[in-house]
């Protein structure tokens, strides 16, 4: 650059001055870099703008019923997802005889992955319901699928609320 | 012994060939690099920790806002006009040439197939201004399930391809859409389902 400053102030004299022989060979590399840097912005790009899915695979509906296999009781975990980031939870299953202990918690780390976690220790064969009331929102339903996957619950179900859900919680006061 | 005298090399040296492989990698980039089209609604996606990516093509994608509208797109560019011409047959409407081109470049859309016509007649602009409905789900006049059947029989006459279902929804997306719209694919035995999330890290979790 300094070169070419130098030759501009010396043009202007008027003197017969031979042309400097200029080398042929041109710096290259700004040129370079700015290639590089495009470079890097578009495979960048190219493979960030992908975005990232979460599987999710309802059970095939049963032609017949009577195949299906009963779940126990004490295999059932039900998680039950409710208004501002609440969740209900509970162990076993709901019976008109049989009030299992309703459980609030939410969606963040210390809450029901803990629960989770614990649960499975003690029973590694938990199967987990997740009934999503209407009052939930979307990010609670990928939360609690998300927390199915971090915490490797490989047995679970997204079914509809019921009435004595919505009755138990109703008469625990939580 | 005579001293071993270090060859002295210019230092610098030729980077042409690093250039020239620099800039034929910008070109090709350039060049396949497509930039993610303006969505109709904003659908601010929830994060998860699962870092499956989704594919690039024959995605049927479900939109779902905040306000329960659904919107359908189709990511497939040689099935696409075979989805028209399909649905303008089930419903009986009509698309001119100029409406089954802009179909075409059409990302996702939410207007009943009886508006259509009208909303592929504006141009790109305009579109954007127009508050649309979204796609009727109820049972009485179901539109996103022929939509979605018809998507996938385009796709599998066109080039022989399985569809993916990726549902998008929003943060406050209410779950009584989703799963109608989940419960109504589910009715035509599809099960499987690929919910767009943003990527979060993946906590460590002690067992």
């Amino acid at each position: 650059m300094a070169e070419i400053q130098q030759n501009s102030g010396g043009g202007g004299k008027g003197g017969k001055k031979r042309a400097k022989k200029m080398s042929t060979r041109i710096d290259m590399t700004p040129m370079v870099d700015l290639a590089f840097l495009l470079l890097t912005f578009f495979i960048l790009t190219a493979s960030f703008n992908k975005p990232n899915v979460m599987q999710l695979t309802m059970p095939v509906k049963e032609k017949n019923p009577e195949e299906q296999s009963e779940l126990k009781a004490s295999d059932a975990f039900t998680i039950v997802m409710s208004e501002n980031d609440k969740l209900y939870y509970y162990e076993g299953l709901l019976a008109a005889d049989v009030k299992p202990e309703l459980k609030v918690s939410d969606y963040s780390a210390d809450g029901i992955r803990k629960v989770l976690l614990e649960r499975q220790r003690r029973n590694p064969k938990t199967v987990v319901l997740i009934k999503p009331s209407d009052k939930s929102n979307y990010k609670n339903m990928v939360d609690i699928l998300d927390e199915m996957n971090i915490t490797n619950q490989s047995k679970y179900a997204m079914v509809d609320v019921s009435k004595d859900d919505e009755d138990l919680i109703k008469s625990s006061g939580l | 012994m005579p001293k071993v005298k270090p060859h002295r090399t210019n230092p610098s040296l030729d980077m042409t060939p690093m250039v020239d492989l620099a800039f034929l990698l910008v070109t090709f980039f350039m060049l396949t690099t497509k930039f993610a089209a303006e969505e109709v609604v904003v659908v601010d996606t929830p994060s998860s920790t699962s870092d499956i990516k989704l594919p690039e093509s024959n995605i049927i994608r479900l939109l779902i806002d905040k306000d329960k509208r659904v919107f359908f797109g189709f990511e497939s560019d040689k099935a696409k006009p075979l989805l028209l011409e399909k649905m303008a047959a089930k419903y009986g409407v009509t698309f001119d040439a100029k409406q089954q081109k802009n179909f075409a470049n059409l990302n996702s859309f939410g207007v009943p197939v009886q508006q259509l016509g009208a909303l592929l007649s504006l141009n790109t602009e305009q579109r954007k201004k127009v508050n649309q409905p979204g796609i009727p789900i109820d049972s009485l006049n179901n539109q996103i399930i022929d939509w979605v059947m018809e998507a996938r029989k385009a796709n599998q006459e066109a080039i022989a391809k399985p569809t993916f279902i990726a549902i998008k929804g929003d943060n406050n997306a209410d779950v009584a859409t989703v799963k109608k719209v989940i419960q109504i694919l589910q009715d035509k035995n599809i099960n499987r389902f690929n919910l767009i999330t943003d990527l979060e890290n993946k906590p460590v979790v002690s067992r």
